[in-house]
């Protein structure tokens, strides 16, 4: 028996019992589970931004405060 | 005048719901012969189709050109994989007792032979899929074919172990 044969013979024996029932249900317990999903997604893709925008905000405040761009002082050199 | 463009979700909805239909039969065997259950009593087949057709439920829009049955096949064989890996296989391998012509073999060997000769998946995808080399995938479903083929004899009967006889 070659290759090609016996895998004929196993996907018979594979599909020997036909499509199984499927519960009624299962399409509203689908979508409502989708949807929950989606929910959870939003939620993480919003709580992201608020993130971002809130350390984007953090660090202007403190550049503003502090001016990082401007040149320490010259050290005292008074002795 | 035309009626208003039917909005994104109203869409989603109605392919969604002609997708179930047409393929929740198919991949709930598929999801039976994976989890080796007896067809008409098969609750880990269940929750595993309804894992992944709510994933394709939730990513209806992102799929585009791509095939909604074959988004859902993946979603199914990956929640099949990271079963076996999270849960190291309880609720599916202690199961009693494995139904069905694909009893005797380890998971891994079911996933591979379901997807290659069960759902025709090329063994480059399946190998994509499982995240493993090729020709691994191609010794695993020769072995499958075998073991499915020629099946040894059972092994020990329980009652006969040395551990069940001792008080």
């Amino acid at each position: 028996m070659n290759r090609a044969d016996r895998e004929a013979a196993v996907r018979r024996l594979l599909e020997r019992d036909g499509p199984a029932a499927v519960p009624p249900d299962t399409h509203p317990v689908a979508v409502r589970a989708g949807e929950r999903l989606l929910r959870r997604r939003r939620c993480a893709r919003r709580l992201l931004w608020l993130l971002l925008c809130a350390a984007a905000v953090a660090f202007t405040v403190w550049a503003a405060w502090v001016h990082p761009w401007t040149a320490p002082p010259p050290p005292a050199t008074d002795w | 005048m035309p009626g208003p463009e039917p909005s994104r979700e109203a869409r989603r909805s109605a392919g969604f719901a002609a997708f179930t239909v047409g393929a929740a039969g198919r991949l709930l065997h598929t999801a039976t012969l994976l989890t080796a259950e007896p067809p008409d009593a098969n609750p880990a087949a269940r929750r595993l189709l309804r894992l992944a057709l709510a994933r394709t439920y939730a990513d209806w829009h992102r799929l585009r050109d791509d095939d909604p049955y074959d988004h859902a096949r993946r979603c199914l064989a990956d929640r099949f994989a990271t079963g076996l890996w999270l849960r190291h296989g309880v609720p599916l391998r202690a199961r009693p007792p494995a139904h069905g012509p694909l009893a005797a073999l380890p998971p891994r060997q079911r996933l591979i032979l379901v997807l290659r000769l069960y759902e025709g998946v090329p063994a480059d995808q399946t190998a994509a899929l499982l995240g493993l080399p090729l020709d691994r995938v191609h010794t695993l479903c020769e072995r499958a074919v075998t073991a499915v083929l020629h099946p040894e004899p059972a092994p020990v009967p329980r009652g006969a172990r040395p551990r069940a006889a001792t008080p």
